[in-house]
């Protein structure tokens, strides 16, 4: 199958499209920002998916396939920037699969879609609605990202679309947004709070993705792997440090003194839990982890030891 | 019980946790030991509990204990927890659906999460009992606490969706009474304004003012299990049925605890 993988660069793409090369696929890659050294059976264009260029890409190229992933988060990109990323990247995507005949599209969002607050419950399932989209506004444009992709259910009918929240990745090549967070000597907490963080490694991330593709999967899915943990523990299990400080006091400091960069509306999914139940995803296509919980934390604490000389994995 | 039992016990809860002592709900041991050391002290040496019917809880399987709010506090919850916990062979945890409030109170929300007492939202009733899980229920909500010490026998009205969740997921109803708790915490007044500056919904007033309970033995008097037959989405009618069987049940077991205090004084 000819598959089209819009933001080829991100090390999570990038670990799906080798995954699809060795099973046998043919992968074009769309992305500005170019994969130095990537496989040289791998079609890369470098083009922004929102310009001219990439929809020749779907013309002359005809994917049957198409598997998003060009969406960024809050830490990576600024508002204005993020929003034209999200969504006006999201809706080419979608436009130009419906004129140009791809059969099959996956979305790659993420399990954030549903908000972290003090009255979620544990466990989200994808009947749910967002919430605590007021406290977090930056989440607003991943959000409607989700919800556009979803939509073309009943939209594009004839295009069987996947629209996957995936949880949070770790994994040695130190990427996203966990890895982040926790890539210091020290990682902050709010005093007296100690969420779940769900996380999967990212080959299972990169696998399950794979499987949506392989299964013509249909629908809204979460994604998830082993089960969460609480953040202390994610942290020591790391060899780091926990570093809990009052509320006030961590927004000030955040993004100074060693510490990661994190907007203010992000707090509350550092108070509250994410937890999403993937047991539809499960059911519908097989899919089981390899890496559990502690193994997936030591993968990317042995490629990222305290001491700062990071070991890192090279990407694929 | 010396510290090292109470750690055995938590290893023999038959609960899925990891290599790190973690269930997929975040349910810890080391918080489990500590919270129950604790407990254990009040249960035993403070309020000296007894616990009468115990062998009707299920020692596995979904199940949910439903009785009476007793006391300003959530004492009564917590003594429930600990006698299914130092009561049962093997040990249950019985998780309690807690207030809204605590969560999103400080070190309050950590405890009560790593103890696997989680916020009262129908989502996680309906998922703990769909795990096999048994459930601590008190359906006056926070209207039962809020009794005055007159009222401490009464019971004030019960809600309806623990037995629509009780009828959809087939559970047994385990009605308890719980006897003491208004003995114990006698509230003279509730001070709701002031309450809710702290993020509650009151504060009880005793006559010593704080809402710290006296050293008045408690009970927890257990019944037999009640299972209805249905699938939760019956008319009002057949439902308030069934909850007023189970609030018959847990004013019987009241009434029993009573009678059985007033013969042994």
């Amino acid at each position: 199958m000819r598959v089209l993988i819009p933001g080829i660069a991100g090390l999570l793409a990038r670990k799906v499209a080798m995954r699809l090369l060795h099973d046998g696929h043919e992968v074009i890659g769309v992305d500005p920002r170019g994969w130095p050294g990537a496989p040289n059976e791998i079609e890369l264009h470098a083009v922004d998916i929102r310009k001219r260029g990439a929809e020749d890409v779907f013309r002359k190229r005809r994917p049957q396939a198409v598997i998003h992933m060009a969406t960024v988060s809050a830490l990576q990109v600024s508002s204005e920037e993020r929003y034209r990323i999200n969504l006006g990247g999201t809706r080419a995507v979608f436009e130009h699969c419906a004129e140009y005949g791809v059969e099959e599209l996956v979305f790659v969002g993420r399990h954030t879609y549903y908000g972290a607050g003090p009255d979620a419950p544990l466990y989200h399932t994808e009947a749910e609605p967002p919430q605590e989209l007021g406290s977090y506004p930056e989440l607003a444009d991943l959000v409607a990202a989700d919800l556009y992709a979803a939509n073309a259910l009943w939209r594009l009918p004839k295009l069987s679309t996947a629209v996957l929240r995936v949880c949070y990745t770790l994994g040695p090549s130190g990427h996203a947004t966990l890895a982040d967070f926790l890539r210091g000597r020290f990682v902050p907490m709010v005093l007296g709070f100690d969420p779940l963080f769900h996380f999967m490694h990212e080959d299972d991330a990169a696998e399950a993705i794979a499987l949506a593709l392989a299964k013509k999967l249909r629908g809204v899915y979460n994604v998830a792997g082993p089960q969460p943990l609480p953040l202390s523990v994610i942290a020591r299990e790391a060899g780091r440090t926990p570093l809990p400080l009052p509320e006030t006091l961590l927004s000030l400091l955040l993004g100074r003194a060693g510490l990661p960069r994190l907007s203010r509306g992000a707090l509350a999914h550092i108070k509250y839990p994410i937890v999403v139940d993937a047991a539809s995803f499960r059911a519908e296509t097989g899919f089981a982890h390899r890496f559990d919980e502690l193994t997936t934390v030591q993968t990317f604490a042995d490629a990222f030891p305290v001491a700062g000389q990071a070991r890192a994995v090279p990407p694929p | 019980m010396p510290g090292d039992d109470i750690a055995a016990r938590v290893d023999r809860l038959e609960l899925p946790f990891d290599a790190r002592g973690i269930d997929p709900y975040g349910v810890s041991k080391w918080h489990l030991t500590a919270a129950f050391r604790v407990l254990g002290l009040l249960y035993k040496r403070y309020f000296h509990v007894r616990s009468v019917g115990v062998e009707h809880i299920p020692p596995r399987g979904r199940a949910m204990l439903v009785g009476n709010h007793s006391g300003g506090i959530a004492l009564d919850g917590a003594m429930v927890i600990a006698s299914c916990f130092f009561e049962m062979e093997p040990p249950r945890l019985a998780q309690g659906m807690a207030e809204k409030f605590i969560n999103r109170l400080p070190f309050a929300s950590v405890w009560a999460s790593r103890c696997g007492q989680f916020t009262g939202l129908p989502e996680h009733a309906q998922r703990l009992l769909e795990d096999g899980r048994l459930l601590l229920v008190f359906p006056e909500g926070a209207r039962g606490t809020a009794k005055l010490w007159p009222e401490r026998w009464s019971l004030v009205d019960f809600g309806t969706g623990f037995v629509r969740l009780a009828l959809r997921t087939q559970t047994p109803i385990i009605p308890f009474g719980f006897i003491g708790g208004g003995d114990a915490i006698p509230t003279i007044t509730n001070l709701y304004r002031i309450g809710k500056l702290f993020g509650m919904p009151f504060i009880p007033v005793t006559p010593w003012i704080a809402p710290l309970p006296r050293p008045i033995p408690l009970e927890v008097h257990y019944g037999a299990p009640l299972l209805f037959q249905g699938t939760g989405s019956e008319d009002d009618e057949v439902v308030q049925r069934y909850v007023e069987e189970v609030k018959s049940n847990v004013a019987a077991l009241i009434e029993k605890g009573r009678e059985s205090r007033r013969s042994a004084r």
